[in-house]
Parts: C-alpha cells; structure tokens; sequence
C-alpha cells in the first residue's frame, strides 16, 4: 500500500486526503460529491468529511456522528469499497 | 553461466534482523487507526467477555490491576509494512481472562471503544500467545496507542491488536471483523504475508 501514514495523535484528516483513490474508483473528481450520513442523517460534501488513511484501508466518517461513510481497500489485484454507511451521494453535472 | 553465486559462502551481518517478507523497519511508532483516538479514563474503562451463551463476566481496571502482570518485549509488524522490533510491553496474559469462562467456542470477535473489531481464533489468544496490555515503555498506553488498554497479539499483523479493548465476544463459528471482511485477510501471519483476502 502506499497510502500516505499520518502519525498524530489525531489521526482524522479532512475528506480531500482520500479523494484520490474514490476519484480512480468513480472515474472522477469526488471532492464535490455530497455524502448523506446513514447514521444521523447530515450532509456534507465529500471534502469535508473526516477521512482516515492507511488504517490500514481508507475510511470516510461523518464529521458529525463518527458513522463510517465509507471504506476503500486496494488490493494488488482488487478495488473494495464499501458505501453502505451512506445513504446517498449527490454528484454535481 | 556463473557457476556460484553472489555472497556465497560470505558470512552474515550479525546485525541482520530476520522480518516477515515486504516489511521494513521503523524506529518510530506510526499512529494508524480506521477512526478517532478514543479518550477512555481507567476507571471508566471496563473489559467484558461475552459467550456463546449470552453470560457475561466483567473486569474494572482495578480487577485487571490485581490480575498478575508481566513484561512482554514483541516484534509488532503492521500490514502496511513497518514493523518495530523489540517494543515493550506489560500485561495481563489473555489466558487469565478465560480461566472460569465456561465456554467452548473456537473463536473471539474482539470489540473496541469506537466500534471497531477483530476476529481471531481463541487458541491465537491463550498459550501465552497474547495480551490485555495497560503499559507501553514503562508507562501508560498513550490513547492513540489504544490505551488505557489494548490488545497484544504479535504473532498476527497489528490490525489484529485492538485499540481501546473493550471486550471479547465468543463465537461458535468464524465471522470477519472491521478489515477481515472488507478486502485484509481473515489471519494475518506476517511469515505467510497474509495481507489481504486470497493471500
């Protein structure tokens, strides 16, 4: 993996350090995308979500409720991702 | 073609360090965690095992302060491919925990504050194979660390050392935990390079 490491103490970073690997799997820019929370319902866009990297795949949390948004994991061979924390995305035409 | 080949016969390093394959070391102690660092004073804290039948049995810190200790000083490799040699650890050995559990399943999901889990087979845990620890180089765990208490399994990859240990459940049957089921292997030796599904 070469993810980048964060090493603070607190490890959450704003949702634009994980657009790169959601942009490969949505074949384009995800910053604007609005991410619906299926925890407690609220909406921000994709850059503004909490964003956790190498942990050790990639995980989106809402800033609100710490739900799990999403999870990527990049295997050799494989893409996963997993969106059943949210309850829509909103992509901008 | 060559008849012999490069550095045969030549003698080791003797500082050479044996690693699991794809890993190189670090002096340092990367913070990685698939969420925010849970802050869990010691007397809020609480570990509780769970079987397969529902029954429950509850440590406070204090009950884990009056559980026999020892020093553990483990390799710890992470599936992102640092590994940090003799890290130093003190904790109660996993084994003290079933030692009146009544159950006989074959396998633990562990649970952290924060929501994550892990599971392991149980047999990974007892032997003297595993942790409860509350100590990290002399003092208390750091909470990015996973303190007040995290789990210790270093013969598996260091995902399957939970942060913020909150619990054990028991499971009859096999079932992934955060990362087992989401692409990481459902193991982890780091000798086998069991990094992820298929591996």
């Amino acid at each position: 993996m070469n993810s980048p490491i964060d090493t603070s103490g607190e490890s959450a970073l704003d949702g634009s350090a994980a657009a790169g690997p959601f942009a490969d799997v949505f074949a384009g820019d995800v910053s604007a995308a609005v991410v619906t929370c299926g925890g407690c319902r609220s909406s921000a866009v994709f850059a503004e979500q909490h964003a956790y990297l190498g942990a050790p795949g990639t995980v989106l949390r809402c800033p609100g409720c710490d739900h799990v948004l999403a999870r990527l994991v990049q295997t050799p061979t494989e893409v996963w991702l997993d969106l059943s924390g949210s309850s829509s995305w909103r992509f901008p035409l | 073609m060559a008849i012999f080949t490069r550095g045969f016969g030549g003698r080791r390093d003797p500082d050479a360090v044996a690693l699991p394959p794809g890993q190189h070391l670090t002096e340092g102690f990367p913070v990685l965690s698939a969420g925010p660092t849970q802050y869990v004073e010691p007397e809020d804290w609480s570990f509780t095992l769970t079987t397969e039948t529902d029954e429950k049995q509850t440590w406070s810190w204090d009950d884990l302060m009056n559980l026999p200790s020892e020093d553990v000083e483990v390799d710890i490799h992470c599936v992102t491919r640092w590994s940090k040699l003799k890290s130093r650890w003190r904790g109660v050995p996993v084994d003290a925990f079933f030692e009146d559990s009544e159950s006989e399943a074959d396998y633990v999901m562990a649970h952290s504050y924060g929501g994550y889990t892990t599971n392991l087979p149980l047999e990974d845990l007892l032997d003297g194979k595993a942790w409860v620890v509350h100590e990290y180089d002399d003092g208390p765990i750091p909470a990015e660390h996973g303190g007040p208490v995290r789990l210790l399994v270093p013969h598996l990859y260091f995902w399957k050392s939970a942060k913020w240990l909150s619990g054990f459940t028991m499971m009859t049957g096999d079932e992934p935990g955060f990362w087992e089921g989401f692409g990481y292997h459902n193991y982890g030796d780091p000798w086998r390079e069991e990094r992820y599904a298929g591996d």
